[in-house]
């Protein structure tokens, strides 16, 4: 039965798949996520927490949504813009996800490309993807004062009605912007490993130490896909309810 | 070279997969999104206007995690761990929808007078 693999030769053991591949991955007293880094193991970890804690801010936003007495000021008109002299609905939010989902498509293809050792293509697609998601924060800088100095909203109160809706607004889009921003420069740290070649000569990280590896950049697009796709759900259930 | 291409292999351990399947998801996510923002351009409103966000909102997640994110390669072990946690949110959901029902109820009685 146990066949001698040759020493010289690795091959990655067979696992089991299916359901039995769970239980057999979960009870194997080793890592219990196999075939995959630890970096992008702990980021996965890290990223349903963060799941979590935008879950909480969306399901209390529907909790006061839906049970305020006052009417909910109309996200379609409210995030309205005055283009051309004609007044489109909720135009700004509609760029501001075609330009996350951009970024997030050059995202996967610089994880490609990192892969494939092609450090110039890596670079300029991560560049891209910093690119697009400061301006992404741009808009949102933008779309906040408009709010704040023209729209009178504040966190406390607006004059379009409901209370909640600034409270519920500035917290969710501002953590989310949060997330992008750091995003942005985690993107141009990378950015800047790939074209050093770090990555390609394992040297050291700053500050944890770690080999350099293209690994990272599959770990940073995780968190940047995470970001668009936490996006997904504020465009549904914010500026399209 | 069996040698060779069995380390290659085995530093390659990454996700590998075609340029074309990342500029189709690409596409359809743009796709989805104009629908989307279409919902709302074209002023659907009631159980359609939900179904549809809810529908657009669902497959567009589904894409970014099982593409872009490579969860469809992934093990069953690391896809469990992190999408059954997740599920469970639905739980907080239906808590949040069952006291905010009451909450407005209970402020209809006593706060907006002549609704009762």
């Amino acid at each position: 039965m146990m066949q001698a693999t040759p020493a010289n030769t690795i091959e990655p053991l067979a696992l089991p798949e299916g359901v039995q591949g769970i239980v057999a991955d979960w009870s194997s007293d080793q890592r219990a996520f196999k075939k995959v880094p630890w970096g992008k193991a702990m980021m996965w970890i890290f990223l349903l927490s963060d799941t979590f804690i935008f879950s909480a801010f969306l399901i209390s936003y529907m909790t006061v949504r839906m049970s305020t007495t006052d009417p909910w000021p109309n996200p379609s008109e409210v995030f309205a813009l005055t283009l051309f002299g004609n007044k489109i609905p909720l135009i700004l939010i509609a760029i501001m996800t075609f330009i996350l989902i951009s970024s997030s498509g050059t995202m996967a293809m610089a994880v490609k490309f990192g892969y494939e050792k092609n450090r110039k293509i890596t670079f300029i697609l991560l560049l891209i993807t910093a690119a697009l998601g400061a301006s992404f924060v741009g808009m949102q800088a933008f779309e906040w004062s408009k709010l704040i100095m023209d729209e009178g909203i504040r966190p406390w109160g607006n004059p379009l009605g409901a209370a909640q809706f600034g409270s519920a607004f500035f917290m969710i889009t501002g953590f989310h912007g949060t997330h992008v921003s750091i995003g942005v420069i985690f993107l141009i740290i990378v950015a800047t490993k790939v074209i050093r070649g770090d990555l390609d000569h394992q040297r050291p990280g700053f500050l944890t130490g770690r080999k350099g590896n293209y690994e990272i950049v599959e770990i940073l697009g995780l968190y940047w896909h995470f970001v668009d796709l936490v996006w997904v759900f504020i465009f549904a259930f914010f500026y399209l309810w | 070279m069996a040698h060779a291409q069995g380390q290659q292999h085995a530093h390659a351990q990454g996700q590998q997969h075609p340029i074309g399947i990342y500029l189709k998801i690409w596409a359809l996510l743009f796709i989805l999104s104009a629908l989307s923002y279409s919902v709302d351009y074209f002023h659907f409103h009631g159980y359609l206007r939900w179904f549809l966000i809810i529908v657009f909102m669902l497959l567009k997640a589904g894409l970014i995690v099982s593409v872009f994110m490579h969860m469809m390669w992934e093990r069953l072990a690391l896809m469990y761990a992190i999408l059954v946690p997740t599920l469970l949110l639905m739980v907080l959901l239906g808590i949040g929808a069952l006291e905010a029902d009451y909450t407005f109820f209970m402020r209809s009685v006593f706060f907006v007078k002549g609704l009762f």
